[in-house]
């Protein structure tokens, strides 16, 4: 097995898999769920030009117990139609936007932003695009036509050299490129580290959220990519729709709000007019 | 990489999936608004390539796949993981058996 389908299974095996049918449900666990406690989603822009969440009258503070604010009206928005799309209960595993504020804002791992960008260069060496396989055939031949040309174009975007390899200590990532990539993530604010943290720790790969964040992927391309090995697998052996679909969309679902996340926290729109040319 | 989809097919993707949520009176969330005034904006550039264009369109991208994606996966989560286990009773009368019983109850259970 490698290492890919190794966090994939551990990943797998800490869910609950049951069989669906049409008895009644079992009062067993014991996660009471909140139900939804107010009409209406607003926001409101409070001091320091930083936007809140109304829940009716009331704000929405942080697990932490601070204010929830955000930097910009877009990520308000955002947050709220998370919040105003919760039915008769709240399910807080699908308003990924809200835990990534709720994360920035209270840091509960007092992490500060070299920690991060140290974290993240430590990921390169096990990235995912590097790691390759050396059998079956099949795979090795679907790795390098998939995974090259995103490692070609990050090498040459970033006038770096990252490489891959098929042994199982992985490739080898130069200081230089190190280097490079620590000067152009310190130039990112705290918030849109967290982003990329989080994004980075989905796809399992630096290279890949890098080409996300950089917008040359999309997200489903990216979630593609990340979960090459599996698909070629379903390929193979077929598809299980309450596992492989509902990871696939789990997944997409959580790189996309990471990487809006990232968008919105280093956002600085401006409108520019140009002059009309007779 | 590949090209992106036209910003006309995203908008109505991203409009689908708020009727999804908010039902009939989409049009009044702040999530409308917003989303139609930010495609009316990006709309118009002289540009053959405008970079802050491809920037709002794989932004609208990426919203809408959060938008589906998230609203997909709740409906798998619903569809095959929202009930819990069977009770012993009912797993038992699957087959066509029946739980043992004993009189007065078991020395441990009250």
């Amino acid at each position: 097995m490698t290492t890919t389908m190794l966090r994939r299974l551990h990943s797998r095996l800490g869910r609950v898999l049951s069989p669906a049918h049409l008895c009644t449900r079992s009062q067993s666990s014991a996660t009471a769920e909140r139900k939804r406690f107010y009409q209406d989603v607003s926001i409101s822009q409070g001091e320091g030009g930083l936007y809140e969440i109304n829940l009716d009258r009331r704000k929405l503070k942080t697990p932490g117990g601070k204010l929830f604010t955000v930097p910009n009206e877009a990520l308000a928005i955002a947050v709220a139609t998370e919040w105003d799309a919760q039915r008769d209960t709240l399910k807080f595993y699908t308003m990924h936007l809200s835990t990534l504020c709720n994360t920035a804002l209270d840091n509960p791992t007092q992490r500060n932003k070299d920690q991060m960008i140290t974290a993240a260069l430590k990921f390169l060496e096990t990235d995912t695009v590097c790691y390759r396989v050396d059998e079956p055939n099949a795979l090795v031949e679907l790795q390098k036509n998939e995974w090259d040309p995103v490692l070609h174009w990050m090498e040459k975007r970033y006038d770096v050299t990252i490489g891959s390899s098929s042994s199982i200590l992985g490739p080898e990532i130069p200081n230089a490129t190190k280097d490079t990539f620590r000067q152009h993530l310190t130039s990112y604010n705290f918030w849109s580290l967290t982003g990329l943290e989080y994004v980075i720790t989905q796809l399992k790969s630096v290279v890949l959220s890098m080409g996300m964040i950089d917008r040359h992927l999309t997200v489903e391309q990216a979630v593609l990519l990340s979960r090459l090995e599996e698909e070629y697998q379903i390929g193979f052996w077929g598809n299980v729709e309450w596992a492989h679909d509902y990871d696939m969309y789990e997944l997409r679902a959580r790189t996309a709000a990471g990487a809006l996340f990232v968008h919105l926290a280093s956002e600085s729109s401006t409108v520019k007019r140009k002059l009309m040319q007779d | 990489m590949a090209a992106l989809s036209s910003p006309l097919r995203v908008c109505r993707g991203i409009l689908k999936e708020l009727r999804a949520i908010q039902g009939p009176d989409y049009k009044r969330s702040l999530a409308y608004n917003y989303i139609m005034e930010q495609f009316r904006k990006n709309k118009v550039t002289g540009e053959r390539y405008c970079r802050a264009q491809h920037e709002s369109n794989h932004d609208s991208h990426t919203y809408l796949c959060l938008l589906a994606s998230t609203r997909t996966h709740m409906a798998l989560h619903e569809l095959y993981h929202s009930k819990g286990e069977h009770s012993t009773k009912s797993a038992a009368a699957m087959v066509g058996l029946r739980l043992p019983t004993q009189p007065g109850g078991k020395g441990w259970e009250k």
